[in-house]
């Protein structure tokens, strides 16, 4: 079978994954579970299989197809693997089987309904990261509202009908514009070279006057910064993260806010770059304000979920702050925090989701010393946290570090050139390392140190289950921390092929056509 | 005035004579008259202006609509039956259950 | 694998052996023993092939030894290497770490014999010893910076490690928390120096700021970043305050992390960068300034202190500060000097102090000490010799690393000013005062023991007395072995002011007396039952208060950083900018949204005759718009 077929099937085994959970009877439960687990696992080993077949010396779209859809509009069915989204699909098929694991014991109800969102979510997000043709990508964008809608509105917590609405409409409101500026952006190439194209690789050779790109780009900005999220089109995330269930949590985390930064990454600056190159400085303050209000809330909050919501925005900031800097290694950093982010804020929203089964509260004050009665829980939350505030050694570290000094050399290169203030902006971004220690150890303290007092004791420590879930979030996290050097080669090309982008605005992909 | 302008004249006259009762009238019986006071109006231009241009297919026409008009009112009649027969009323303001 | 990587990995093996399988084998009576062979066995082995590398060193003709392990992230034009470095200096802070380091590890089978988390102390212990010696063996700052946060994480979880009572929990977060402000700084010092000069690795750094013509960026505020780095780690002004508090700690965590090893890493890595600081005039002289007045007022703090670890734990922070004065006037060797002879009498001090607090069955307070001396005999006189070493009484260690020091910073041609060196002086007195003070309320006089304690005053058993005779013997002779001398083929030591050529003898002769006046004066006032020493306090009984309570810094930071902070964060930020503008923006829209279709359905009557009437206005408007445009 061919790279290019498995590709294709890594993309569509979710959606025969809903088919075969609809088949199956709702009174067995567990063999639903088990055969999302299962249909997930899969999906995982094929797509380790493709990252070890990436080449990172080659610069086109790699295990592409092209199939026509719409010839009239130019809409193709266009998939691939390129630098920036092989390694968000290896964290989205990753945590899938992960988070799948992670919810067994906390959905009783309609089970079969759930594990269907679940493949649903995980098809939806696939094909936003694999889609090089514009429709295709706005379609799965679209798609995975419906699932989170369901999935935060049907098991949610008390205000689930509150967050989902605020969730959905925020993000459909971004959607609209960027589909009118879609719109206006196919049929000016339509206008200008005849031909009809949704293909990313065409699209990058448009040339719109600096004006038009300006408006264009704030409106796919707009939607990409409400997903991000940015401050401060933020406030959906806190109340979306802290109702939805504990799998939503970890997927809209862990994956979910990523397609964000993937489409800054992927359309927002590199299709509109001189535009792109006015809004820098504005994004890079943004990146920064994110990162400091981001811990400054996160150290206030009384909700142990809504802690992790806020840090959130805060490592995101790290993110878009490397994006933004335009630097190859802020670049290749933001994309190793993405993952990093990914693995360390599912594995901490699961660890919340476990002492919920346990002792149903979320509410900080009532908890207290559970480290001398859960020994493996405290480990593995030390652990996470560690990642989480970016100890070297840990994936966190890695992405933060080279995103700061991506910024840091984008400041520096200013302040040469007689600008000094972005130098006092990476100066405020640096004070976020300390942010992050404080409010992740002061949470850490008053959860795991001091004295016992939990509701509902006495409580069980980790089963196998949980202890493997976490284990593999665990070692992944290290791994990327220690020996990044593999991911970040693969990563390179894609990176170098933005900065050409951005700073001349002509086509560097190959296209294939 | 020559006698089609005169009759066009009484059609207009019938046509918002039964305008206005349908949209002043409270009662559906009335309300149904008055549709019909339209209808007939509306006829007697077709009639009016089927001689004038010498075309026998207007009146034809005419008896067709009488025909249809007639159906119509033996479906609608009915129909004002059955509401009147729940509400026991043949006000039109009663029956706003499709209100926003 | 190389000898240096082996050094490094053997403390990790210890970690994860003891931390994975230790918990297994606690139930069983093999457990204890095999924590013990593997937590200090291989820090021993450690020991040993750091003495092979120095003899490979020297072999080589001191030409550095380097080890690549693996490229950690090839980016750019540079790859970022993890690799190790081994010259002379690394030599020194290799063979302490891991001499000083084995000789607390075997201590510590005694101390924590009866602790039931005894695994889980050898493995942080060990995770410690990893992380300080890839600070010390690093090639590159990015190889130091990991060491140097895995050092701030040991010593997080070593503080907190009864982390039952939440007072020692909160002191190892604010060690943790303290130093990463430092680290702040530190990282913007290493992506200045990473952009300007394009790599990490500190020779190439070094060399880089000897060469000419320098790199385009101002050394000072390099090393002022990194200085700031150093504040965080080494107990400086204004970054001192989660020391003290550190001392929440089992007593050879604060041994090891505290006096010997840890702290003493923004030190040497001044030393190591020293070509930087050597052409940053501005920088040396503000880390001059900043040492010798943290050590006088840690000097001065530590005078009313009645906690023994406490006084302690301000000792180190000003001779700490000693050796940051001796950065600062460009004597980086003999900086190293003090640092060596430091971790000798401070160890043996500090465990010295566990030896009587174990022996006083958990006793800390000063005040309910005394008369201890022909009790515990072993712990008396090794504990007097250290203290004399530190009071810098000659032929022990003490005097001649803090003589040098005072030497420096009164002649030194890089800096040395007669106000550094005057304070340095009189902080060598207070120094002298007391830790002489310490010892007679201890172990002199009449005893003020509580019943309880009196009667099970014991001496402590040989894997104790054994360690803290080795660490006296060494504090005596170990000043011998000249350090700067050694180091002086690669830390060059500065010049001296021609005018002031002739000082050393007095200064020599005058830290002596010092050294003794103190040693008087501590008899002095605290001999019998240290009337003198009441009277004096109650006289100056405002003062006093002042320095109890540490200047009240911890206050003044909590009134000036965390209180501002939590209230910016839960007003301005949380319930204003967030909830009432943002969210108020947005549900204020919804609301709105609702309001304006609640508004329109208002259309929707249900009335029949309202439709058509409206209909027939649109149809005469459309008609109207035809007749006019058509």
């Amino acid at each position: 079978m061919s790279d290019a077929a498995i590709l294709n099937l890594v993309l569509w085994l979710p959606v025969a994954g809903m088919a075969l959970v609809s088949a199956l009877p709702e009174e067995r439960p567990d063999r639903v579970r088990w055969a999302t687990f299962w249909v997930m696992a899969l999906q995982f080993v094929l797509t380790v299989w493709l990252y070890v077949r990436f080449d990172a010396a080659d610069p086109s779209l790699q295990f592409a197809t092209r199939l026509p859809w719409i010839p009239d509009w130019g809409v193709a069915y266009l998939i691939g693997l390129d630098g920036f989204n092989v390694l968000l699909v290896l964290l989205t098929a990753f945590l899938g089987p992960l988070v799948v694991a992670g919810s067994f014991t906390a959905i009783t109800k309609d089970v079969k309904l759930f594990h269907a969102m679940l493949f649903l979510i995980q098809f939806a997000m696939l094909g936003t990261f694999v889609a090089q043709d514009l429709f295709l990508f706005y379609l799965f964008w679209e798609l995975m509202l419906v699932p989170m809608f369901l999935i935060i509105g049907i098991w949610g917590g008390e205000r689930r009908i509150y967050a989902t609405l605020k969730f959905v409409l925020y993000t459909a409101f971004g959607s609209i514009l960027m589909l009118a500026a879609m719109i206006y952006l196919v049929w000016t190439l339509k206008n200008t070279t005849g031909v009809d194209s949704f293909a990313f690789a065409d699209l990058y050779g448009v040339k719109l006057p600096v004006d038009a790109q300006t408006w264009l780009f704030a409106a796919f900005a707009l939607s990409f910064a409400i997903k991000v999220p940015i401050v401060p089109l933020h406030t959906w995330l806190p109340d979306a993260h802290v109702e939805a269930p504990t799998a939503g949590s970890a997927i809209l985390a862990g994956v979910l806010l990523k397609m964000g930064t993937y489409g800054f990454m992927k359309l927002g600056f590199p299709l509109f770059p001189e535009a792109a190159k006015l809004f820098t400085p504005l994004v890079m303050s943004l990146a920064v304000i994110s990162i400091v209000y981001g811990a400054c809330l996160a150290l206030v909050q009384t909700d142990i979920k809504k802690i992790i919501a806020y840090s959130s925005i805060s490592h995101l900031g790290y993110v878009m702050l490397g994006l933004a800097s335009l630097d190859l290694i802020g670049i290749q950093g933001a994309v190793i925090q993405m993952v990093s982010h990914g693995l360390t804020a599912a594995g901490l929203f699961m660890m919340i989701g476990m002492i919920y089964e346990r002792c149903h509260s979320r509410d900080l004050a009532a908890y207290g010393g559970l480290a001398k009665i859960l020994p493996l829980y405290s480990v593995f939350f030390l652990l996470l946290t560690l990642g989480a505030i970016g100890l070297p050694t840990t994936s966190g570290f890695t992405g933060e570090f080279l995103s700061l000094l991506g910024a840091f050399r984008a400041a520096w290169g200013a302040y040469e050139a007689g600008v000094a203030w972005p130098l006092w902006l990476v100066g405020l971004a640096v004070t976020g390392v300390v942010l992050g220690a404080l409010y992740m150890l002061w949470f850490a303290q008053r959860f795991l140190y001091g004295k016992l007092k939990a509701p509902h004791l006495p409580i069980t420590d980790l089963s196998t289950r949980e202890v493997a879930v976490l284990a593999a979030i665990v070692v992944a996290m290290f791994a990327l921390g220690l020996f990044p050097d593999e991911p970040l080669s693969k990563t390179e090309l894609a990176a170098r092929q933005f900065q050409q982008l951005v700073e001349t605005g002509g086509s560097a992909f190959a296209s294939v056509r | 005035m020559d006698k089609t302008q005169l009759l066009i004249a009484l059609a207009l006259a019938l046509f918002s004579l039964g305008l206005v009762g349908v949209i002043v009238r409270r009662n559906l019986l009335v309300m149904l008259m008055c549709m019909e006071l339209m209808l007939n109006g509306v006829n007697l231009s077709l009639v009016t202006f089927a001689q004038e241009a010498g075309a026998t297919v207007g009146a034809v026409l005419v008896f067709l609509i009488f025909v249809v008009a007639t159906a119509e009112i033996a479906i609608a009649i009915p129909i004002v039956l059955l509401l009147v027969r729940r509400r026991h009323t043949l006000d039109a303001d009663a029956y706003a259950d499709l209100k926003g | 694998m190389g000898t240096l990587t082996l050094i490094a990995l053997l403390p990790l093996a210890g970690f994860l052996l003891n931390g994975l399988l230790a918990t297994r084998l606690s139930g069983h009576p093999f457990g204890k023993r095999f924590v013990t062979v593997v937590g200090c066995g291989l820090p021993i082995l450690a020991f040993l092939l750091a003495i092979r590398a120095l003899v490979d060193l020297g072999a080589g003709g001191y030409v550095p030894l380097q080890e690549v392990v693996f490229t950690w992230a090839t980016i750019g034009r540079e790859p970022f290497e993890i690799a190790f470095h081994f010259d002379r200096l690394t030599a020194v802070m290799v063979l302490i770490v891991t001499g000083v380091g084995s000789l607390i590890h075997v201590y510590s089978t005694g101390y924590m014999h009866d602790d039931e988390s005894y695994a889980r102390y050898f493995a942080y212990l060990n995770l410690f010893l990893f992380f300080m010696l890839l600070l010390v063996l690093g090639r590159s700052l990015l190889v130091l910076f990991v060491g140097w946060e895995g050092v701030g994480l040991a010593s997080y979880l070593l503080i907190g490690f009864w982390f039952e009572d939440p007072e020692k929990a909160a002191a190892g977060k604010k060690a943790f928390i303290v130093n990463r402000i430092g680290d702040a700084g530190f990282l913007l010092g290493m992506f200045l120096l990473y952009t300007v000069v394009g790599t990490l690795d500190m020779d190439r750094i070094n060399a880089a700021f000897l060469a000419t013509p320098a790199p385009a960026v101002s050394a000072t505020l390099v090393g002022i970043l990194l200085f700031i780095g150093a504040t965080g780690k080494s107990a400086q002004i204004p970054l001192y305050v989660w020391l003290p508090d550190a001392m929440a700690g089992p007593t050879p965590v604060s041994a090891l992390i505290h006096a010997a090893t840890m702290v003493t890493a923004g030190v040497y890595m001044c030393a190591r960068l020293w070509g930087i600081f050597a052409n940053a005039a501005g920088a040396s002289e503000l880390i001059a300034w900043i040492g010798v007045l943290t050590a006088f007022v840690a000097a001065t703090i530590a005078l009313v202190q009645t906690d023994i670890k406490k006084v302690l734990a301000y000792s180190t922070v000003s001779q700490l500060g000693f050796m940051f004065v001796a950065i600062g006037v460009g004597a980086y060797g003999v900086a190293v000097f003090h640092l060596y002879t430091h971790a000798f009498f401070k160890a043996c001090l500090f465990l010295g102090a566990g030896s009587v607090i174990h022996a006083l069955s958990g006793e800390q307070d000063i005040r309910k000490m005394g008369g201890l001396r022909g009790r515990i005999p072993v712990t008396f006189w090794t504990f007097a010799i250290a203290t004399a070493a530190i009071a810098g009484l000659p032929p022990l260690s003490g005097f001649f690393s803090k003589d040098e020091i005072l030497w420096f910073a009164f002649a030194s041609d890089q800096g040395g000013s007669a106000g550094v060196f005057a304070l340095a002086a009189l902080t060598a007195l207070m120094t002298a005062f007391y830790m002489f003070r310490l010892l007679w309320l201890v172990f002199f006089g009449a005893s003020r023991l509580d019943a309880h304690a009196a009667a099970h005053v014991h001496e402590s058993p040989l894997s104790m007395t054994g360690v803290l005779a080795i660490l006296a013997v060494l504090s005596a002779i170990g000043g011998f072995l000249s350090i700067p001398h050694f180091l002086e083929p690669m830390l060059p030591l500065p010049g001296i002011q021609p005018s002031r050529a002739g000082a050393h003898v007095p200064i020599v002769v005058m830290s002596v007396l010092l050294g003794l006046a103190g040693l008087a004066g501590a008899a002095w006032f605290f001999a019998g039952k240290g009337e003198r020493a009441e009277a004096v306090k109650v006289r100056f009984a405002g003062l006093h208060r002042v320095l109890s309570g540490k200047y009240f810094v911890d206050e003044l930071y909590d009134l000036v950083i965390n209180r501002p902070l939590l209230w910016v964060s839960e007003n301005v930020f949380l319930r204003l900018s967030d909830r009432a503008l943002i969210d108020g923006t947005l549900n204020g829209l919804a609301a709105l949204a609702q309001r304006t279709s609640g508004a329109m359905g208002r259309l929707q009557t249900g009335h029949l005759h309202l439709y058509v009437l409206l209909a027939l206005i649109g149809i005469l408007a459309v008609l109207f718009w035809g007749w006019r445009h058509v």
